[in-house]
């Protein structure tokens, strides 16, 4: 356990991927089975003990700790784990090291609430792997422990582990224990992290990842090349994306390229394999929880490639814009409510195996010929084909595209007609060919200071436009589109032209307009100003055109989709 | 015996000691002021006459321009003090900082005893606490709440060492209040063994000189302006907080920001400082020092004066000892915990 709480503490206070991906790769590459299997799992939040929820950790602190203290703790802390592990008595106090405290003995006995003595004799009797001889609890000794745990025994179960931890082991424990780590690692730098450690294709990894359940025994033994890649037979595995590039040619034969439209909704892959039904997001992560209407309704033995998209009212039954969809994402478990009011559904455009085949190896042309005839199969209220554009040529489809003005339309995908589907963006295969995006002339109101790198300059910024009572309205933030010579021209204009400072944010002279570039704009009613940015970033620095020339917010109401 | 209430008396700005017509530590200017130590929130300009300890003089001449040798202002050594109307002031060891106090009153058969700011473990640029027996004993409660142990300081130390060590192209950048802290991290550092010269941030310099011609020896300290960028690689740097991630920083080699508090026990706090290497190291009592002293004075009651008053006062209930807030404002410099 002191492997993983020092891990997951340098996690916390490490901001560059770079070096989170080393420190990860480090500890995979020198921790054994199972320990680095369980902590990865838990890095990645996929481990529940449904028995362990912070409900029951508050109740357990109040029979060591006084309610109020607690209270009074948690609140100043903000996060129930960190406080419980902060004052769960320490069980037996070493004095301390070369601190000698003045005057007589400074014992904790009085900062702290002794538990009753039938609390202790009741924890003594929950069986646990012997900490004697080796001493520390492992990682595995700790999931093992709270798997077996019920709604009844867990209290007990918890206790006697966070009475065998330090501080920063018990922080590990309840994170572990609870979810919820905050430390920045999404499943995907896992898996990079693991390919880096045993030197092995990211590709692979992202295929057998899910495939194989925590601690991932089969996956380090191949890893470290004491096994054979795993087989994934009848499992519903996920198989990495096929990717594109931004299209930067002036023309393109069509030809030799197919071309369909490029959905503003969320990638997914739907995959039915040994009986199961999963739905995975870009990054490889599983999301069916969040969309149990797709999983019942998807029963055909295939894999599918597709948009996940929300239906609008407003669009007649259409695909609704993406901030619709931003109401289903993220969650854990849907309400019927959401359900009703955003219905999902995919628009499905590739198909990578059915019936036991994988067709990933045939050209875009072949699997599209399976594709088509596939769809029937699967429920039309939930799936439906994306559409081949039929352009005469790459001056058509121009035309088309600038043309196209639906709500969930981001612009167009050219597939090479010949291709393969292979997992990540490889040259002259698939190209994206976004709308050219809207750009308003804002005015810069709000700084605020950036992270890592950046963490010395004002790199992020609110920018307004004006409203028919010359009042200027925040319409968006955007941290990026400039260059590291305009981002210290900015910086300086920040510091130079500060009215005021809240925490970390300046509030600026309203002087400076800033062209800002986005992919499309949406009514919001988290906004004063009614409307929310998709992508925004800085185009230009706008240094010759005065404030008061700026774009009002009618101007943007216009431009909603 | 009078009742203190009479004679002492908390208002929103400090304390006032009626019969002497005297306050301790107000936070804004008054015609007398005894002064329990240098640091901002205790002590300010513009006071018609100040009592304090030479160190804590000097200090306030240094930061608030304060005349050290006009006769109007006072110096009283660790146990020695004055009287004025009919109160007995004295000083004694409050362990905070270089100079730091805690002020005994008596006042006919009373003993009161103000804490100022104090902690109880060794520290290398000021004297020991002292255990002043009392009958109201009025603390601060800046970690007064159970969530704020602080570890050892010599692991801090060696986790900062380690750190520098670890990566010799960097340098680490120590977040250290100016007065006191600073002086403390230099001071563990040297008793580590770390004998390199030590990088400072121009802010520190005459306070850094201050505590040297005060007998605290810090070892050589270097400019870092005066300093060529790659020579401090591999070394250590202190700098007031609020330079970590100011524009400054950018003259230093890849610097890990560290900083030195003890807020640092609590990670999301660390995290929103945009820190990488928490170092607990706090000039105040935590947790276990407040209650554990509140416990030895034995005090017939206790008044708090700033920081989490809720935890110490809920202590002090649980425990069945007499407690009351003072509510004191003005007290609430962060950066210097």
């Amino acid at each position: 356990m002191k492997r993983f709480a020092a891990l997951i503490d340098r996690l916390i206070y490490t901001r560059s991927r770079n070096s989170k991906l080393a420190l990860i790769a480090d500890y995979l590459e020198h921790t054994p089975d199972p320990d680095r299997g369980w902590a990865i799992a838990a890095l990645t939040e996929s481990l529940d003990f449904p028995a362990v929820k912070s409900a029951m950790v508050r109740a357990l602190l109040a029979t060591r700790v006084d309610e109020e203290l607690f209270r009074l703790s948690r609140h100043f802390v903000g996060d129930t784990a960190e406080t419980a592990a902060l004052l769960w008595p320490e069980p037996f106090h070493p004095s301390p090291s070369g601190e000698g405290l003045g005057v007589g003995s400074i014992g904790l006995a009085q900062g702290r609430w002794i538990p009753p003595a039938a609390t202790r004799e009741q924890s003594s009797q929950v069986s646990l792997p012997s900490p004697e001889g080796e001493g520390e609890m492992s990682v595995a000794q700790a999931v093992d422990a709270l798997s077996a745990a019920t709604r009844a025994t867990a209290p007990e179960i918890l206790a006697s582990l966070l009475d065998r931890l330090d501080a920063d082991g018990r922080y590990a424990l309840l994170k572990l224990a609870l979810g919820g780590m905050r430390v920045g690692v999404s499943a995907r730098l896992a898996k990079q992290a693991f390919a880096q450690a045993f030197d092995v294709p990211v590709d692979d990894v992202e295929e057998l990842w899910h495939a194989i359940p925590p601690p991932y025994a089969p996956l380090f033994a191949w890893g470290e090349g004491r096994a054979e890649r795993p087989d994934l037979a009848d499992v519903a595995f996920f198989r990495p994306f096929m990717l594109a590039h931004p299209l930067e040619e002036e023309s393109i034969d069509l030809t030799d390229y197919a071309a369909e439209w490029k959905w503003d909704g969320i990638r997914v892959q739907i995959v039915h394999g040994g009986g199961e039904t999963r739905i995975y997001s870009r990054g490889g992560e599983e999301i069916s929880g969040a969309f149990p209407e797709l999983v019942a309704a998807f029963d055909q033995d295939a894999v599918i490639d597709g948009e996940l998209l929300v239906r609008g009212e407003a669009q007649g039954g259409e695909a609704a814009s993406f901030n619709a969809l931003q109401q289903r994402l993220g969650r854990k478990t849907v309400s019927k409510k959401m359900l009703a009011d955003y219905p999902a559904f995919v628009r499905v455009y590739d198909l990578l195996a059915v019936d036991g085949n994988d067709l990933r190896p045939l050209p875009w042309t072949e699997r599209r010929r399976q594709l088509e005839a596939f769809v029937p199969r699967l429920a039309d209220s939930h799936f439906d084909l994306s559409q081949v554009i039929d352009a005469k040529d790459f001056d058509d489809l121009a035309n088309r595209r600038a043309g196209a003005r639906d709500a969930a339309i981001e612009g167009v995908m050219l597939k090479r007609r010949d291709a393969p589907y292979v997992a990540g963006r490889r040259a002259g295969l698939w190209y994206k060919w976004k709308r050219d995006p809207l750009t308003a002339d804002c005015v810069m109101m709000y700084a605020q200071r950036g992270n890592g790198r950046r963490a010395s300059f004002y790199s992020d910024y609110t920018f307004g436009c004006w409203s028919d009572d010359g009042e200027l309205l925040p319409v968006g933030k955007a941290y990026s589109g400039f260059t590291d010579e305009e981002l210290k021209w900015l910086d300086k204009f920040v510091r130079d032209n500060t009215l005021n400072r809240f925490g970390p944010v300046r509030e600026v002279e309203k002087s400076l307009v800033l062209e800002v570039a986005f992919d499309s704009i949406h009514a919001s009613k988290r906004h004063k100003s009614g409307l929310a940015m998709r992508f925004p970033r800085i185009s230009r620095i706008r240094r010759d055109k005065p404030a008061e020339e700026a774009d009002r917010i009618a101007t943007l109401l216009a431009m909603v989709t | 015996m009078a009742k203190p209430k009479s004679w002492l008396e908390p208002h929103p700005h400090g304390l006032y000691v009626k019969p002497a017509d005297l306050w301790i530590d107000p936070s804004r200017p008054v015609e007398r002021a005894a002064v329990t130590h240098g640091h901002a929130d205790h002590a300010r300009s513009g006071h018609g006459a100040v009592f304090a300890t030479p160190e804590t003089l000097a200090i306030m001449a240094l930061r608030y321009g304060v005349d050290v040798e006009a006769s109007h202002n006072q110096a009283f050594g660790y146990g020695d003090g004055f009287e004025r109307g009919g109160v007995r002031f004295s000083f004694f060891p409050a362990g905070h900082v270089l100079g730091s106090a805690q002020i005994l009153m008596e006042y006919a058969g009373e003993r009161i005893v103000i804490t100022g700011d104090y902690k109880r473990r060794p520290d290398p640029t000021c004297v020991a606490f002292e255990f002043v027996p009392c009958d109201i004993f009025i603390t601060e409660a800046t970690f007064g709440l159970p969530v704020f142990r602080h570890p050892p300081t010599s692991d801090e130390i060696a986790k900062l060492i380690g750190a520098v060590r670890a990566e010799p192209d960097r340098c680490v950048l120590v977040g250290a209040y100016a007065l006191g802290k600073a002086q403390r991290v230099i001071a563990e550092l040297r008793a580590a063994g770390w004998d390199a010269p030590i990088y400072i941030h121009g802010a520190m310099e005459k306070m850094c000189a201050l505590y040297a011609a005060h007998g605290v020896d810090l070892g050589e300290l270097r400019l870092v302006s005066e300093t060529d960028k790659a020579d401090m690689a591999g070394q250590i740097v202190v700098a007031p907080p609020s330079a970590l991630n100011d524009r400054w920083s950018r003259r230093l080699p890849d610097p890990v920001t560290a900083m030195a508090s003890g807020w640092m026990r609590v990670r999301q706090r660390a995290r929103q400082r945009m820190v990488e290497l928490p170092l607990v190291i706090s000039d105040h009592a935590d947790w276990d020092e407040l209650t554990t002293t509140i416990a030895e004075v034995n005090p017939k009651e206790t008044w708090i004066t700033h920081g989490s008053e809720d935890g110490l006062l809920r202590w002090c209930e649980l425990h069945q000892r007499k407690a009351r807030a003072l509510h004191l404002v003005g007290r609430d410099l962060e950066e210097e915990a």
